[in-house]
């Protein structure tokens, strides 16, 4: 009984000094991608390059290099989907829940990749970044984005390391948007497509909401036409009310119902004073997420991921989905959830449509959450959707492996 | 439908397994709405080559399924077939469940609008046993192929092959084969067979 005490007492000591390879534990890592003299050309016909690459991995890439998961991450996620860079870490990465050894996603099994997207604020090249013409961040210079040129990025990653082919691309709302256009623009490089609370364009009630939230930052005088990096405040006000806006989209009214009501924040009465700001649990809660928001997020990679969301059509694109999902040999899982009014099961419904007309290899689940869109980031709604990615991914390697 | 797998006793379920696939050609494309696990489907697969997708409302057993490696569409068959397009099977299935479906009718229209075939197998509440029940001991009737006490049953609707036959007539569809299932077989005609089969396939085709 001491001994063992004594033996997890040498354990924790030696887990403080960082080490990738204690369990949970991940490393940053990046990799410069492009160059000056041959970079990656932009839907906008605009170039890029180089471009730096902010990205994790997690488990062991297998001896066939065919066991290889890339998860897209949503509008403003970044590399960090599981586990923690220090013991100390306050938190995890934001799929922690699905994503480890012995979970959904197994990284027992499976070699997991997640990198930041292009136009990010999380390490990948974005409007942040210093523009190597001019010596200052690019600011409101940066090349407009769409998710074409994301996944571009993301498909030069897998090349970079050493990847022929993808056992799955998985991602939900913009990283279901990704795993798409991924099996569009490069049909052999998946073997399968995990889509969760996505579509095949973003509908005008999503680009309404992102427009108000792009409206919120100009408006905001920090904003400064995007020239905001030197001296003087960001953009916080703006940014903060984009966030509340686009965060009311993620959730339901039955989840918030659920978990505020009418509850009042600080007192047991109403106060009838029209100056008070916080008066109901929810508009704390809201103003919290702005604020939260504006300490890790960029305004200008706000505006450009935004638009790039906005922008995104596959028909547009690519042409009629049935045409667009017969070049490529991927299954698909797609999977919507009942309270999703942001990403209705009706947009899921279309996909799916569209793949049985082609006759592709899909499977198709709405899922009954209360969550709303944000579900499948939600911790509790994990095993549900485990229950379907786990035996999906499970037999897309088994009979890859023996095809 | 509910699981309908699960509510079969076993070898009654493998029974009817083997004549729905006795009457499928190798190479197909097979849909199975109420598909439970996935079993059939997968034999379908691996055995006839058969392009195939199930379709199944429980959670349990879509994800049983999807661990078959099988394509799956969560649907409920009373609210219609929505997401899948107009012809693109031969075969659509539907086992042991017409008599769960709350409009059996729209159902098997639905079947006809995506495939060429249905296979519908439905259990014959006309045999001797169902009728015996009712008859001496003035009961519901719990059978091994109607395992149910009447307020735990997932059956709405309780028909023989003569009623099967009635509704035939009001669809846009016609019967192109009836096939009793007596004990373990599926035969082509027999004597009496509303009272001596416990099960009946039916293939129908679009009366167009």
């Amino acid at each position: 009984m001491s001994l063992r005490g004594a033996l997890m007492v040498i354990e924790t000591a030696s887990a403080s000094i960082v080490d990738v390879k204690e369990p949970g534990m991940v490393a940053r890592k990046s990799v410069t991608l492009f160059s000056e003299e041959s970079p990656l050309t932009l839907a906008s016909g605009k170039t890029l390059g180089p471009i730096s690459v902010a990205y994790q991995t997690y488990g062991a890439l297998s001896p066939r290099r065919d066991n290889a998961v890339y998860v897209c991450h949503a509008l403003t996620g970044d590399a960090h989907v599981a586990g923690r860079h220090h013991p100390q870490d306050r938190k995890p990465g934001w799929w922690d829940g699905f994503i480890g050894p012995g979970k959904a996603i197994d990284t027992d099994r499976y070699f997991v990749i997640c990198a930041n997207v292009l136009g990010g604020c999380q390490g990948t090249t974005g409007p942040r970044d210093r523009n190597p013409q001019t010596d200052v961040p690019w600011g409101p210079e940066f090349p407009f984005l769409t998710v074409s040129d994301i996944v571009q990025v993301h498909q030069a990653l897998v090349e970079e390391l050493g990847i022929e082919r993808l056992l799955a691309a998985i991602g939900g709302s913009l990283g279901g948007m990704q795993v798409l256009e991924w099996a569009a623009r490069f049909p052999d490089r998946l073997a399968s497509a995990i889509v969760l609370a996505a579509g095949a364009k973003l509908n005008a009630q999503g680009i309404a909401f992102n427009a108000v939230g792009r409206r919120a930052i100009y408006a905001d005088p920090a904003f400064n036409g995007g020239w905001y990096y030197g001296e003087g405040e960001p953009p916080r006000f703006g940014l903060a009310l984009a966030r509340m806006i686009a965060h009311i989209t993620y959730l339901s009214e039955q989840s918030i119902e659920m978990k505020f009501g009418r509850k009042l924040q600080h007192s047991a009465e109403l106060t009838y004073d029209l100056l008070r700001e916080t008066e109901f649990q929810i508009e704390s809660y809201l103003h919290h997420q702005g604020k939260t928001f504006v300490e890790r997020f960029d305004a200008n990679s706000y505006l450009l991921l935004t638009r790039a969301m906005d922008y995104f059509d596959l028909v547009e694109s690519h042409g009629p989905l049935p045409h667009v999902f017969r070049k490529t040999d991927a299954r698909f899982l797609v999977v919507s959830y009942t309270t999703d009014w942001l990403f209705p099961t009706a947009q899921s419904r279309e996909i799916v449509r569209a793949l049985l007309e082609a006759r592709r290899h899909v499977s198709f689940a709405e899922l009954e959450s209360p969550h709303g869109h944000d579900a499948f980031l939600i911790d509790s709604q994990l095993p549900m959707l485990g229950r379907l990615v786990t035996p999906f991914l499970d037999t897309t390697y088994r009979d890859q492996a023996g095809g | 439908m509910c699981a309908k797998r699960l509510c079969l006793p076993d070898p009654l379920a493998a029974v009817t397994d083997e004549v729905i696939r006795a009457q499928i050609a190798p190479g197909s494309r097979v849909v199975d709405l109420g598909c439970g696990d996935g079993r059939l489907l997968s034999r379908l697969h691996t055995e006839h080559r058969c392009d195939v997708l199930g379709v199944e409302l429980d959670l349990d057993q879509f994800g049983s399924a999807l661990g078959l490696g099988l394509p799956m569409i969560r649907a409920d068959l009373d609210a219609g077939l929505r997401d899948v397009p107009t012809g693109v099977f031969d075969v659509a299935v539907l086992s042991q469940t017409l008599q769960q479906i709350r409009r059996p009718l729209a159902v098997l229209e639905e079947m006809l609008r995506i495939a060429r075939r249905a296979l519908v197998v439905v259990p014959n509440f006309g045999h001797w046993r169902v009728r015996l029940q009712v008859l001496l001991a003035g009961r519901a009737p719990v059978t091994d192929s109607l395992p149910y006490e009447w307020f735990e049953s997932p059956n709405v609707h309780f028909l023989t092959m003569l009623d099967f036959r009635d509704l035939a007539k009001r669809g846009n569809f016609k019967i192109v084969k009836e096939l009793p299932i007596i004990g373990d077989r599926a035969v082509n005609r027999a004597w009496l067979a509303n009272l001596r089969a416990h099960s009946a396939l039916y293939v129908l085709e679009r009366a167009d």
